[in-house]
């Protein structure tokens, strides 16, 4: 029982990473009609945001301490981090230490405008182009993207830890009513689910509770009409690409202490956010999210020790890797439109 | 009835003839001179023109001539690698078998990838072709180690079986060969200050090139062409009409996978080992790319854009920092600095970038590749020369659905 539970929340927070960018995926997919290849770079993006902010505020003011000296006597060059400086050491430190999830709130304008700018300065150029001519750009994109990241960044993984309150792992069993010790589990895994949790809702609600996304979802549904009505449906349109790219943004932000960014990190999640997709349901934005959250739990149960001792009882090799593609295959032979999707969508 | 048209059979001996003369024609520039770095003319990158020659024209019937954009077919490049490996430790270091059991793979394997791939057409079919591809890089990378010797990639070794060549007892690693042709023997021709190189790994590379090409020819005049353009141009009249058109795609999917799998084991052929890198998704990228760049749907275009791209990528990467100063030295230090600093980005290890964006600019500005840009001057020099160039036919690749 506790074995299943943990590997449940294993699944989780890979599962998050995989619901937030397939979200996106399916959010631009439905309104735009685009398949963005480039999305796996927003979140790979999103990361180095984290990434920059925590470089930003270490930078440090190099200054001469006369009452330190070295073996030889010269004087010490001491660096202090400039917030430490204007807000004290303390309060200083504390910033430096929550950088991750402060850099939430650097990458929300950053994501947007880079949102913004993908779709206003290329992406409107290819509606009317065949949906061959989208994936090809959208994947020149993905790969300029990157090597611009390598460039700057270097090509080795930056190691970006989470605050210190967060860094150790929580006793998860006994809240429960299980026995101590049963179902340990790091901190900062739970936070993410639970942060993607709170952005899929938030995304939901947007789209369900304002105007605006009423107009979105009657654009997503008859764009023409809603355009006859006088509405610039266009011009919201761009503005969910933007949240679509800030998602994925936020999503590479909070999955830095989880896994070190590195430069290809976004094209290994964006083919399997594909896959998720596919298996959820083209356009269906609900499918997306259960899709994503079941194949990372499908993923993480392969990758228990009893299943793959399972597998080697038969001869076989173990399918932790292949899962989700296999998985994805049955779904495509006996549900061709993937669990959620709806007729007409993507019919071609 | 079972000849080509004229200008068919130009196009297949201009083919024929830059491939024969390949060892000149990209060798111009004299050994030792500044210019001897553009010379292209050596066997390994002679090599890889033909083989990505032969990769780009099996993936233009797939996408020039359906429509359908394939993310993955790297996979069969790289099944069609590990396959002839094999042959070659268990077998005959002979390529003859390695590349009959490379193409029978491939194929085999892209029957089963592409019947269930082929079940969505659009988006969805390059979004499975590229989970495939994937998933074939997981298998071979990790899961299926005894086969594919996972990250170090399948090598030959010592004491393999090599049933057919009797033992060996060199001490060495036996070479691959062509019937007592060795695949890496150069013969070299030094004429003046030139030297120009002919490699037999080279000519039976440009020997299958030209096989491919001229079945390419074949099925781009044939019905079964017209068919596969048929689906392209709008697939659900043809469905309308009574014909069922999967079996047709089907079957230009498994020639083209075909086709990649002649690829890999040359490649292998060339040099025998096999690694799962080859069948990563920027492979695959790069095999849509050369497509594209030349021009999707010609039947010219897929091999220059192959020896474009795999031209400039060895040039490219070969330029560094202290090339580039040299090259800009007449300028004010400042200025070439500045300069070099900037182009630093393009060059060397950032050739990928340049890719990235070469490719962007193709799809942007240039859909039908090389050819259309070609097609576009001539038709630009001819209406300045007075012709009207209204009757030239508009035969301007129109980019695939």
């Amino acid at each position: 029982m506790d074995a299943i539970l943990l590997q449940i929340l294993n699944g989780l927070d890979k599962g998050s990473a995989y619901a937030l960018i397939a979200l996106g995926l399916t959010l631009i997919f439905g309104t735009l009609g685009v398949v963005n290849f480039a999305h796996g770079a927003l979140f790979m993006l999103g990361s180095f945001c984290a990434v920059t902010l925590s470089k930003i505020l270490v930078i440090s003011k190099v200054t001469i301490d006369p009452e330190k000296v070295d073996f030889l006597g010269n004087p010490l060059k001491v660096k202090t981090p400039y917030v430490m400086e204007w807000f004290g050491e303390s309060a200083g430190s504390t910033i430096i230490d929550w950088s991750v999830p402060l850099a939430i709130l650097f990458a929300i304008p950053v994501m947007l405008l880079v949102g913004y700018i993908m779709e206003r300065g290329l992406i409107k150029h290819f509606y009317k182009r065949p949906h061959a001519d989208q994936i090809l750009v959208t994947f020149g994109l993905a790969i300029v993207i990157q090597e611009i990241v390598k460039a700057a960044f270097g090509a080795n993984p930056i190691p970006t830890p989470a605050p210190d309150v967060f860094r150790g792992s929580y006793d998860f069993g006994v809240l429960i009513g299980m026995e101590a010790n049963a179902v340990i589990y790091p901190f900062w895994r739970l936070i993410y689910f639970g942060f993607s949790a709170t952005i899929i809702a938030a995304v939901f609600a947007f789209l369900q509770f304002t105007t605006f996304g009423m107009v979105v979802r009657a654009g997503m549904a008859d764009r023409e009409t809603v355009g006859l009505l006088g509405i610039n449906i266009d011009k919201r349109f761009t503005f969910m690409f933007g949240i679509a790219a800030a998602v994925a943004g936020l999503a590479g932000v909070m999955y830095t202490p989880i896994n070190s960014p590195n430069y290809h990190m976004g094209m290994d999640f964006l083919v399997l956010s594909f896959v998720v997709v596919v298996v959820g349901g083209m356009g269906s934005l609900p499918g997306a999210v259960l899709a994503g959250f079941l194949l990372g739990i499908l993923e993480s149960f392969a990758s228990m020790n009893e299943v793959k001792g399972f597998f080697e009882a038969l001869y076989l090799p173990s399918i932790d890797q292949i899962i989700i593609y296999l998985v994805a295959i049955i779904v495509l032979l006996t549900r061709p439109r993937g669990l959620m999707g709806r007729a007409g969508v993507m019919e071609d | 009835m079972n000849t080509l048209s004229k200008s068919d059979k130009m196009t297949f001996f201009i083919v024929a003839a830059i491939s024969l003369l390949a060892p000149f024609i990209l060798n111009p520039f004299p050994e030792g001179s500044a210019m001897a770095q553009f010379n292209a003319g050596y066997p390994d990158l002679m090599q890889r023109f033909a083989i990505f020659g032969i990769l780009a024209i099996g993936f233009n019937i797939l996408f020039g001539l359906t429509g359908y954009l394939s993310f993955g077919h790297a996979a069969f490049l790289g099944v069609g690698s590990y396959s002839a490996v094999w042959m070659f430790k268990l077998l005959s270091m002979n390529i003859i078998p390695g590349l009959i059991l490379a193409v029978i793979i491939a194929g085999l394997f892209s029957l089963l990838i592409g019947f269930v791939s082929l079940r969505r057409s659009g988006i969805y079919f390059s979004i499975l072709t590229l989970a495939f591809a994937q998933m074939s890089f997981s298998l071979a990378y990790s899961v299926l180690t005894p086969i594919t010797n996972g990250e170090t990639g399948l090598q030959l070794t010592l004491d393999d079986p090599r049933i057919l060549d009797g033992a060996n007892t060199t001490g060495n690693l036996p070479v691959t060969g062509l019937f007592g042709l060795e695949m890496r023997d150069t013969f070299s021709l030094d004429i003046g200050a030139w030297a120009f190189q002919f490699n037999i790994g080279y000519y039976v590379c440009a020997a299958f090139l030209l096989l491919s090409f001229y079945i390419s020819i074949r099925i781009f005049r044939s019905p079964f062409g017209l068919m596969l353009r048929a689906i392209k141009t709008n697939q659900t009249r043809l469905n309308y009409t009574g014909l069922n058109s999967r079996p047709y795609t089907l079957a230009a999917f498994v020639i083209s996978g075909m086709y990649a799998g002649l690829a890999g084991g040359l490649m292998a052929s060339m040099d025998p080992l096999a690694g799962a890198e080859r069948m990563q998704w920027t492979a695959s990228g790069e095999i849509v790319l050369m497509t594209i760049l030349g021009g999707t749907g010609t039947l010219l275009g897929p091999v220059l854009g192959a020896g474009f791209i795999k031209y400039f990528e060895n040039i490219f990467s070969k330029i560094n920092d202290t090339v580039l100063h040299t090259w800009f030295s007449f300028m004010p230090d400042g200025l070439e600095n500045a300069i070099v600093w900037v182009l630093h980005f393009f060059v060397g290890k950032g050739w990928h970038l340049t890719l990235g964006l070469l490719f962007m600019m193709i799809v942007i500005f240039l859909p039908g590749g090389l050819m259309e840009g070609a097609e576009r001057i001539i038709k630009r020099f001819r209406a300045k020369k007075g012709g009207d160039s209204d009757t030239t036919p508009d035969t301007a690749t129109k980019p695939a659905e």
